[in-house]
């Protein structure tokens, strides 16, 4: 493919709270809740931050990592389910932030945790068909569960931008497809505060099938098996769904290791893969084969099937800091500020 | 609803664009259509040029609020700060992502990006600038069970006069 | 240029005036004045009036006319003119009232200034006091009055050592003078432990530290000191009246810890006059917040700059030494009506060199100044007054 990961930045917000502390407000053992997941902490946003701060961070690490002039953007993609706006892309407000307005197109993408893989292929697309210099996508969210819910102990904050283009490309993208299915596992309707879920049915029919049904066929067409690559990133919505689809395909932990960040920052949703992404190329050297394989509720699943390529040992990555330092660093919330922060107190607004 | 006047002011809140008098070489923040250092001021009309900031600077001085502006309730106390740029010209704005007894006159700051204030649940939201410590801070967590890190709900330390 | 003097004085009492609206506290002040100055209304050739911010606080501009207008002389069609400079406000109208008598076209005016700050909450009080600052770059990102004066304390402490007590230390000698002051706010005594100990507000400044909000009106009448003695046995000539202003933002400022409006406008006031700071045995100066009343004690030339903690501290400026700083009680014991405070200024210096101070009185006082303050220092008014022969 002519287009490839030209530069890539990673944000995730300084707060953290542990599952212990959820599940010591709503009376169960959160800690066994922590362990059941394999999620030790999650990461929560400053009450001024919101997707919108979040992508437009990551991309200017991205910008000035890959010393890219934000002029000759041709498109920005931002996908989430936490959009601060409903109607006013994010997209806008991240592309006058990082100086790129205004000849360029912008939209933002929704397709539940998988709208960043979704917007990096059209990213690639419109790279490659010569139609624009480079192409962003980025991938955040800052998304929320119901107080008490299972999905509160690890719906957390954080995103990565990718910039494609076909110059100085550090990761070359030798193929990618996807897999699509109206499968209702989990969404929020329109006005909704929170989302719903299918509780068990979110396992097998929705997320296991369509990952491992995506990550099949893209290895059928790339005429790969699990061994031929270093490293593999899937979505993972918690610690344990990703090991067990893994090894279900034959991946061995150590491929899995680096692509594994929601055990210590959460499942940051649309942001999850890509923050995945964003560690393994942290970690890696030239030459290296990734995959890949996102997905989104609602369903569909993105597969990408990458190589580094020679450029990544010049990419500079002083700039920004790297997602293992999000990883290993953060500030403890207690519940009732992490409720504060999060605006689940109410206020008695009008 | 102020949509206007906010919006037009994006480029410098947003990108830290600022002017460079080309006569004297000053660089001002915000932009001024007029030199105040030149001593033949109606000279420099027009030989101001867009000047962009790195956003690079150190704290001069700093304040923790506790009666908050419009719009920043949630985020008291918060740390207010006159930054002092790389390239000259002072700023006013918060100092983010740090406790406040870890705020000094001289730390290290970066501009971020971050919400100023939103127009009610229903409004336009105000974006601008913020600093963050450029260095760092070490606040390395255990990787499993309850994190032995320094909790930001504890009552605010009271700053201490400087010995 | 023919010499000013102010014949006539009047205050309301300085608090949360509830019953008070701001057209009754307008024009008791001026009435007071113009009985004390034996002066007829259809003798009176306009009005200037100091009003910071009554638009955003009572929802009622161009409050000139209206005072004139319940004040009876609506029908006399006098000029009538509002001057705002955020907390300078009323000192900006004695100047403007100064300016029109000592020109010649006109013989009688009073200058009055008026506030009503507590018909809004404290929280939309402090919003909209802060808008004196420069809203676009400070107030939009966060900052308040106190805050911005409380960066100008740390960096005062930072570079002087200037200390936590020092600071309060004003706010203690405020309250012990205006515990004297009948018209004051507040008339209790504080302590420094109780000042430090107070909530904080934007550190190091805490409660206690800063100016209240308070309703009041003080007024002033002003007319040529050749007719003066028809007037009053007791006109008080003003000597000099300066007006100098600075960048808005503090961010711009040259010195964060100087105010270059203030050292400017003083200096010009003592050569209009023909003084040195050492001949004001009085003072009345701007101590909106603790901070302020150091660093002006320092720019109007009272202090070596950096000095002004140390020796506040001794208690020189309290009573019985050279200088007396604030016998009022100053913003924060008799109170913070913004518009009011330039003119119930030089009100008290009035009765200070007429010798009608009572147990407040400065011994021997026939030089006084007043100074006022506009946001964090854009504008700076001195005045001096002194005892006509």
């Amino acid at each position: 493919m002519q287009a490839g990961i030209v530069s890539y930045g990673a944000y995730v917000p300084r707060y953290r709270i542990t599952p212990a502390e959820i599940g010591r407000v709503w009376g169960s053992d959160g800690e066994a809740m922590g362990q059941g997941l394999n999620v030790h902490r999650k990461s929560v946003p400053s009450p001024d931050e919101d997707t919108i701060t979040i992508s437009t961070e990551a991309l200017r690490t991205a910008l000035v990592r890959g010393a890219i002039d934000p002029q000759q953007i041709g498109a920005i993609y931002v996908g989430s389910e936490s959009h601060p706006y409903a109607v006013k892309p994010t997209a806008t407000v991240v592309a006058q932030a990082v100086g790129a307005t205004p000849n360029l197109t912008a939209a933002d993408f929704e397709f539940a945790c998988k709208a960043g893989t979704a917007a990096i292929q059209t990213c690639l697309g419109l790279v490659g068909a010569g139609m624009i210099r480079y192409g962003v996508a980025i991938g955040t969210d800052t998304s929320q569960g119901a107080p008490g819910d299972a999905l509160e102990y690890s719906a957390s904050a954080g995103g990565a931008a990718f910039v494609m283009g076909r110059d100085h490309i550090i990761c070359a993208v030798h193929h990618t497809l996807s897999y699509t299915t109206d499968t209702p596992d989990f969404w929020r309707r329109e006005g909704q505060r929170y989302p719903s879920h299918g509780g068990r049915f979110t396992g097998e029919p929705a997320y296991f099938r369509h990952v491992t049904e995506c990550a099949h066929r893209i290895m059928e067409v790339a005429g790969t098996e699990p061994k031929d690559y270093r490293y593999v990133v899937f979505h993972q919505p918690n610690g344990k769904f990703p090991q067990r689809v893994g090894k279900q395909l034959g991946f061995t932990d150590a491929q899995m290791k680096f692509g594994l960040v929601t055990p210590y920052i959460g499942n940051t949703y649309s942001g999850a893969a890509l923050l995945g992404l964003a560690n393994v190329l942290d970690h890696a050297g030239p030459h290296e084969r990734i995959l890949v394989v996102g997905y989104g509720s609602g369903a569909g699943s993105d597969a990408f099937d990458l190589e580094t390529t020679e450029e990544l040992a010049q990419y500079d990555r002083s700039f920004g800091r790297p997602v293992q330092y999000y990883l290993d660093h953060g500030v403890e919330l207690s519940y009732a500020v992490y409720a504060k922060y999060r605006g689940k107190i109410h206020m008695g607004e009008a | 609803m102020t949509i206007a006047r906010f919006w037009r002011e994006t480029p410098r809140r947003y990108n830290l664009g600022g002017s460079k008098c080309t006569n004297c070489g000053t660089v001002y923040f915000p932009p001024r259509a007029v030199c105040p250092e030149c001593p033949a001021h109606r000279q420099t009309i027009e030989k101001m040029v867009p000047f962009q900031l790195s956003g690079e600077g150190e704290v001069l001085s700093y304040t923790i609020v506790h009666e908050p502006a419009e719009g920043f309730e949630m985020q008291v106390p918060y740390v207010l700060a006159l930054v002092k740029t790389q390239e000259g010209p002072v700023l006013t704005g918060q100092v983010v992502d740090v406790s406040p007894e870890e705020v000094g006159i001289g730390l290290k700051v970066h501009a971020t990006f971050r919400k100023l204030r939103e127009e009610g649940r229903a409004g336009v939201i105000h974006y601008g600038y913020k600093f963050a410590p450029t260095e760092a801070p070490d606040t390395a967590m255990v990787p499993r069970g309850p994190a032995a890190v320094a909790r930001t709900d504890e009552a605010p330390v009271r700053d201490r006069a400087p010995a | 240029m023919r010499e000013v003097a102010i014949l006539g004085i009047g205050q309301t009492k300085f608090g949360e005036l509830w019953d008070r609206s701001f057209r009754e506290i307008g024009i008791e002040a001026g009435l007071h004045a113009l009985v004390d100055a034996k002066l007829s209304s259809t003798d009176l050739d306009g009005l200037y009036l100091g009003n910071m911010a009554s638009g955003s606080l009572i929802d009622q501009e161009h409050i000139a006319p209206l005072i004139l207008d319940y004040a009876g002389l609506g029908r006399h069609h006098l000029p009538a003119v509002r001057v705002e400079g955020g907390g300078a406000s009323g000192s900006l109208a004695l100047h403007q009232g100064y300016l029109a008598v000592a020109s010649g076209l006109y013989d009688y005016v009073v200058v009055g200034g008026a506030e009503k700050l507590t018909d809004v909450p404290d929280a939309d009080a402090t919003q909209i006091t802060s808008a004196t600052a420069d809203h676009e770059w400070e107030g939009v990102f966060g900052a308040t009055l106190p805050a911005l004066w409380a960066l100008v304390a740390r960096r005062h402490m930072h570079d002087y050592g200037t200390t936590r007590e020092q600071l309060a230390a004003v706010s203690v000698q405020d309250h012990r003078m205006g515990s004297k002051n009948p018209h004051a706010h507040f008339r209790n005594q504080l302590t420094i432990e109780q000042v430090i100990d107070a909530g904080p507000i934007a550190e190091p400044l805490g409660v206690l530290d800063c100016a209240p909000f308070s309703d009041g009106a003080a007024a002033v009448v002003l007319g040529p000191l050749d007719e003066a003695r028809q007037h009053t046995d007791t006109p008080i000539r003003i000597a000099a009246s300066q007006v100098a202003c600075d960048t808005m933002a503090l961010q711009h400022r040259k010195e964060l810890t100087k105010l270059e409006a203030t050292a400017i406008a003083s200096q010009r006031a003592f050569a209009q006059a023909h003084r040195d700071p050492k001949d004001v045995r009085v003072a009345e100066i701007h101590d909106a917040y603790t901070i302020g009343a150091l660093v002006s004690l320092e720019d109007l030339g009272f202090v070596e700059k950096g000095r002004a903690g140390p020796e506040f501290a001794t208690g020189r400026f309290g009573g019985g030494g050279p200088l007396t700083i604030n016998p009022s009680g100053g913003l924060k014991a008799q109170g913070r009506p913004f518009g009011a405070v330039g003119v119930v200024q030089a009100v008290e210096i009035v009765r200070q060199l007429r010798g009608e101070a009572k147990d407040r009185q400065v011994a021997g006082a026939t030089l006084g100044l007043t100074h006022d303050v506009g946001g964090t220092g854009a504008t700076s008014v001195v005045h001096l007054l002194e005892r006509a022969n």
